[in-house]
């Protein structure tokens, strides 16, 4: 039997070629694997686990909390509160975001392109 | 009425959206749906913009008829919020529309963002009344007293107009994000899922709703899988499913209990442990789930997968069809780029003969059930004149690439088709870019 690399879209595969191709799809995934862990040594163990469901829960997520505000309050509770927006590289948590400071997220005035 | 799957030829028909490659945020597709007749297609977008578009027939009785899709109308559903007290930004993008079955002149549908679901009217006006009593001619109010005659005003005709105003705001019942909405086919009640919750809505009642699935465990430390989408069986009003992102499915029945958080079927394929790689969770999880029109399958969208599962067998799918499996071997930078965590959806043809489903450099795939056979079409501007047949499109895994193939390392993986709809009758598809809905259509029809 040659070998083939190419996938075949029959569903008439004999046993061995069909074991051959999982083989193949699992080697591949396997040494995806490998490439990442070689990247980022620091990566959890749990696969996909709590790490990466917790961020998705949090999606959207704009500051840190309150505990933050308090201790960068404190800090500059001599200055006056900034009125202008954040410069863009402000550390999250040294900042105090006030609702002035909030880009304002206006409703898009102009309408759908689909529409045009 | 759909013919046999395999001789279906897929023409262009239009293309709705800007052309330049500049794309604004607000103007990404988020969701594209059809109305149960068809004669309406519905789309929402990032910025929270719904349009709507009309069936315009032409000759449908010509062997070769062409149906065009003009808008019919368009409105700003959900705009952005921000939650001081959590610190959270609430996005007005459009996750999901759902229409609700025709019962009078008007058209009603769902629309729902992260946090807040909305029904829509959308009625016509094309008639307005002239001739009241009540003002001088220059535009002073009469004076009541000083009224001796009646006169009753006419309904005369006016340039179409078609308004749409909000009739139920249905807001504060989720804590996390919401991802799918589904319409029970007692046409009364709705459902409304996020990550952790389920809720049941009475579409009359805005200030309460039921919590039917609550999966959020006591310690959130312990927190193993979230709610991927939800939607009611088609015919049986008790029924409904909810797909995690552990590549589960649950069934639940409402007559059971109040709380359905047993379930009564859970469908799961077994995996052989050996296989499993830092990937298999990531990409078992499912993005997607629809049931058939005919309530006796569903079919579950996962990465790299599409799968038929029969509702009486929940050992493992009947069919499984692979969507783009050459990209197995692109899982790291898939997840380096956060592509492996595109939510791609999938869609049954009116017949449940033929699946649909997107994925990358703007192409997407069919699968005919009945005939085993697939392709891969692509939605470029590229091949967008009238009538114009697409050509099938081949990826190259490995190896040497043929003419017209395409190898893996130039897919655009920003070009997504995460949406498509087919028309519940005719051969009739909306397939969704990133900003353009392109419209195809089988030649034959």
């Amino acid at each position: 039997m040659s070998q083939n690399n190419e996938e075949t879209q029959t569903a008439e595969e004999t046993p061995v070629d069909q074991k051959e191709v999982q083989d193949k799809m699992i080697n591949s995934e396997k040494s995806e694997e490998a490439k990442l862990k070689a990247r980022y040594p620091n990566l959890g163990n749990k696969p996909g686990g709590s790490d990466l469901l917790r961020k998705r829960l949090q999606k959207g997520q704009k500051y840190f909390d309150s505990g933050d505000y308090n201790m960068a309050k404190a800090k500059i509770k001599n200055k006056q509160l900034p009125t202008a927006a954040p410069e863009k590289t402000e550390i999250t948590g040294d900042h105090i975001p006030t609702p002035q400071d909030l880009p304002q997220r206006k409703p898009s005035l102009v309408a759908s392109k689909l529409a045009g | 009425m759909a013919g046999p799957g395999a001789d279906m030829q897929w023409c262009f028909s239009q293309v709705k959206g800007a052309i330049d490659d500049d794309v604004a945020e607000a103007d990404i597709i988020s969701t594209v749906e059809f109305n149960h007749t068809g004669e309406l297609l519905a789309t929402g977008d990032k910025g929270g913009r719904v349009v709507i578009f009309q069936q315009e027939i032409e000759n449908k009785n010509q062997p070769q008829f062409r149906s065009e899709y003009n808008v019919y109308s368009t409105f700003q559903s959900h705009e952005p919020e921000f939650d001081y007290l959590k610190s959270l930004e609430i996005e007005e993008k459009i996750n999901k529309i759902r229409w609700l079955p025709q019962k009078n002149a008007a058209q009603f549908l769902l629309s729902t963002n992260d946090k807040t679901i909305k029904l829509w009217k959308i009625s016509e006006r094309d008639k307005r009344p002239e001739g009241y009593n009540l003002k001088e001619e220059d535009g002073r109010y009469k004076d009541p007293n000083a009224i001796t005659g009646l006169r009753v005003p006419v309904l005369i005709p006016m340039d179409l107009m078609v308004e749409a105003s909000p009739r139920r705001v249905f807001a504060n019942a989720h804590t996390y994000h919401i991802n799918s909405i589904s319409v029970n086919s007692d046409e009364e009640t709705y459902l409304s899922a996020d990550d952790l919750r389920i809720n049941l809505w009475n579409l009359e009642i805005t200030d309460r709703s039921f919590n039917i699935v609550d999966i959020k465990p006591a310690n959130m430390e312990e927190l193993t899988e979230v709610i991927t989408a939800a939607e009611f069986h088609p015919l049986q009003c008790n029924t409904f499913v909810y797909s995690s992102s552990k590549g589960t499915i649950r069934l639940c029945d409402m007559r059971a209990s109040a709380l359905c958080d047993k379930h009564s079927k859970l469908f799961e394929e077994p995996e052989d442990p050996s296989n499993r790689s830092f990937f298999s969770e990531i990409i078992s999880s499912i993005s997607d789930v629809k049931f058939s029109h005919n309530g006796r399958y569903m079919m579950t969208r996962d990465y790299l997968s599409v799968k038929i599962w029969d509702l009486n067998m929940e050992s493992r799918p009947v069919e499984t069809y692979q969507v783009h499996e050459y990209l197995r071997s692109k899982l790291c930078s898939l997840y380096e780029n956060d592509c492996i965590f595109d939510k791609f959806e999938c869609c049954w043809n009116g017949n449940d003969s033929v699946v649909m489903t997107g994925s990358y450099n703007n192409f997407f795939r069919m699968f005919d059930r009945g005939q085993r056979r697939d392709v891969t079409l692509e939605a470029s501007r590229e091949n967008s004149k009238p009538m114009q047949v697409l050509k099938p499109r081949k990826v190259c895994a490995g190896g040497k690439r043929k003419k017209d193939e395409i190898s893996v390392d130039s897919l655009d993986f920003n070009k997504k088709i995460l949406h498509t709809a087919w028309h519940p009758q005719d051969n009739i598809i909306a397939v969704a870019t990133t900003n353009n809905l392109y419209i195809f259509q089988d030649k034959v029809n």
